[in-house]
C-alpha cells in the first residue's frame, strides 16, 4: 500500500529513470563527429566574448527577497485555511489580522515603488530653457523697443 | 531492510554526498546548486518521519525561495569561480578543543536519545492539526509571525532599495 508521498517518489523514480535512459540510449545510436565549429558556444557563428560569469542586477535580488516573504506567508496560511471553519468568526479572524499585519506591508511596498520594476531612467534630450528665455527675452525687448519708437 | 530503510539511506546519501561537495567545491554558483539536493534530501527525511507539512515546506521556501535568493547573492558577489576560501588566521589548538567539545556532546546525544526506531505506522496528514493549534494554542505565536514576516519585509526592503538620491 503507497502512501500519497509514495506516489510522488515513483513518480520522481520514474522521471529521473525516463530521462537516463533516454539519454543514454541516444548517447548509444547517435553518430558522433564533433568538428570545431560544431564545438562553439554558438553554432550560428557568433563568437562569445568575455564570461558568461556576469554580475546581476540588484533589482533580481530585491523581487527575489519580496517573494520569499510572501512565500513563507503562503505556507502560513495553508494550515489555518484548512481548520479555520472549526472556530467560526474567532478563526476566521485570527487570519485576516494575520494578513492584515502583512497587507501594512505590502501597502509599504507598494508605496514606495518597490513593486515596479526600476527601469534605467531615459535620457531624453531637451534644449535647454536658457537659449529659449533669452531669446524670448530678446524678442520682447525688441518688440518694447519698437512700440517706444 | 525493508523499502522504507532503503528509500532512508538513499535520501540521507543524497544529503551527505551532495552537503560534502557543498562544502568542498571551488565554484560558488555550483555550491549553490549542490545545496539544491542537500535541502531536497533533507525533505524527504521529513516526509520519511511522517511531517508531511514540513517537508512540503521545506521543498516550497527552501528549495523554491531561499536557493533562488542565494544564487541572486552569489551573483552579485564579484569573485565566482576559484574562490580562496581559507581564511587568514588558524587556530589549530583552540579549534581541536572547540570542535572535539561540539563532537562529543553531538555524539552523547546521539546515543543518550531514544530514537523512534520505527517507520511512522499511520502517515496522519498534519497540516490541518498545525492549524487547529495555531489558531488555539498558539495564536499569539501566529500574529507574532506575521509580525516578524513584516519586520523581515520593510528591513529587506529598505535595505536592498537601490538610493533614489
Amino acid at each position: 500500500m503507497l502512501t500519497e508521498f509514495g506516489k510522488i517518489f515513483v513518480f520522481l523514480l520514474v522521471a529521473i529513470i525516463f530521462v537516463a535512459v533516454s539519454i543514454f540510449i541516444a548517447k548509444l545510436i547517435r553518430p558522433v563527429r564533433p568538428t570545431k565549429e560544431k564545438l562553439k558556444t554558438y553554432e550560428c557563428g557568433e563568437n562569445p566574448v568575455g564570461t558568461p560569469w556576469i554580475k546581476f542586477n540588484i533589482r533580481f535580488y530585491v523581487v527575489a527577497l519580496i517573494f520569499l516573504i510572501f512565500d513563507v506567508e503562503v505556507v502560513l496560511l495553508f494550515p489555518w485555511a484548512l481548520s479555520y471553519k472549526e472556530y467560526g468568526f474567532y478563526g476566521f479572524l485570527v487570519g485576516i489580522i494575520f494578513l492584515v499585519i502583512l497587507a501594512v506591508g505590502m501597502a509599504y511596498e507598494w508605496r514606495k515603488g518597490d513593486l515596479e520594476w526600476a527601469r534605467p531612467k531615459p535620457n531624453i534630450p531637451y534644449l535647454k530653457k536658457i537659449i529659449k528665455n533669452q531669446t524670448g527675452e530678446i524678442n520682447q525687448l525688441q518688440s518694447e523697443e519698437s512700440k517706444i519708437e | 531492510m525493508n523499502i522504507y530503510d532503503i528509500i532512508f539511506y538513499l535520501f540521507a546519501a543524497i544529503t551527505l554526498v551532495s552537503g560534502f561537495f557543498v562544502v568542498s567545491t571551488k565554484n560558488i554558483v555550483h555550491a549553490g546548486f549542490y545545496l539544491l539536493f542537500t535541502l531536497f534530501g533533507v525533505a524527504g527525511l521529513y516526509v520519511l518521519l511522517g511531517a508531511d507539512f514540513i517537508a512540503i515546506v521545506q521543498l516550497l521556501v527552501y528549495v523554491g525561495g531561499i536557493l533562488i535568493l542565494l544564487l541572486f547573492g552569489v551573483m552579485l558577489t564579484n569573485k565566482i569561480t576559484s574562490v580562496d576560501l581559507r581564511s587568514g588566521t588558524s587556530y589549530i589548538i583552540p579549534a581541536v578543543i572547540g570542535v572535539g567539545i561540539l563532537w562529543g556532546a553531538l555524539t552523547a546525544v546521539l546515543f543518550k536519545t531514544s530514537w523512534r526506531s520505527k517507520a511512522p505506522s499511520g502517515m496522519d496528514p498534519t497540516t490541518s492539526e498545525i492549524g487547529r493549534l495555531l489558531i488555539t494554542d498558539y495564536v499569539l505565536v501566529f500574529e507574532l509571525l506575521g509580525i516578524l514576516l513584516l519586520v523581515a519585509l520593510i528591513g529587506a526592503a529598505s535595505i536592498a532599495r537601490r538610493d533614489k538620491e
